[in-house]
């Protein structure tokens, strides 16, 4: 493993499979991680204490945790299906924070209570929408050199 | 809770990420340095526990108890999963992960007084 530390991604094609776990990979693993625990913990806190206020925020936010559990299982397991996974991940989580953002703007009404994606993200600084671009560029990028 | 201590873990566990970012841009892993940093930053958070706890035997309790526990917990364990994964990539990305490490373990702390302020 030591040997293959160095640069990460350029070391031998048939474990180009597992690219997209190692480098910036494995900070886009932390990220997703803290995602999917933060984002599923505070919806099943919400869900279980108080699911009648604002159903439609707290079932977003329990889809976003796991399309984050996905992209997470994705980037960690590697190979041409991980990437696939994650790639599809990213794909869906890119289009639901730019729905979901535009929809809190345009009808706040419906969303009487923040989820990870209200406003683009902006209760988590904007990072719910940051992630799934870089996440979409370092696969990319991490398939282009395997 | 201590909010002078809880102050200085914000303020050090930010600088401390900007310090870990820094080898990032120069494509290094984490030194020594750093590594002294993180025991330190581990051991005010285990503090921080101490006073949490100390308080709670006290009678306070937080009106969203399991989510100041969810916290709490996830403050203590963090940044040593961070430094753990950051030692299975060593290259400038392991350096980052310690950087995302510092920067959540201000975010918790945050957190945890806010959610500790409100109580009945």
């Amino acid at each position: 493993m030591a040997d293959r530390a160095g640069s990460g991604s350029k070391s031998g094609a048939g474990s180009g499979a597992d690219d997209i776990g190692r480098g910036p990979g494995r900070v886009l693993i932390l990220v997703y991680g803290v995602f999917a625990l933060s984002a599923g913990a505070r919806a099943g806190v919400q869900i279980a204490a108080k699911w009648h206020e604002a159903p439609v925020a707290y079932a977003l936010s329990a889809l976003a945790a796991a399309i984050y559990l996905v992209a997470l299982a994705g980037l960690v397991r590697g190979g041409r299906t991980g990437r696939r996974v994650a790639l599809a991940a990213c794909a869906v989580e890119l289009a639901g924070v730019l729905v979901v953002g535009t929809l809190s703007l345009l009808m706040p009404t419906a969303f009487p209570d923040e989820t990870v994606w209200s406003t683009y993200g902006r209760g988590y600084a904007f990072i719910p929408l940051a992630l799934p671009v870089l996440g979409l560029i370092w696969l990319r990028a991490a398939n282009r050199s395997s | 809770m201590n909010d002078g201590l809880a102050i200085a873990i914000m303020i050090f566990s930010l600088l401390l990420g900007a310090w870990c970012l820094a080898a990032t841009v120069r494509q290094r892993w984490l030194d020594l340095s750093h590594l002294v940093g993180l025991a330190a930053l581990e051991l005010a958070l285990l503090t921080q526990a101490g006073f949490v706890i100390a308080g709670m035997a006290g009678g306070h309790r937080p009106t969203e108890f399991v989510t100041f526990i969810g916290y709490l917990v996830t403050s203590v364990l963090f940044v040593p999963l961070c430094v753990g994964l950051a030692a299975m990539e060593r290259t400038r990305w392991g350096a980052a992960i310690a950087a995302g490490g510092c920067v959540v373990a201000a975010v918790l702390t945050l957190r945890l007084q806010q959610v500790w302020q409100l109580h009945g």
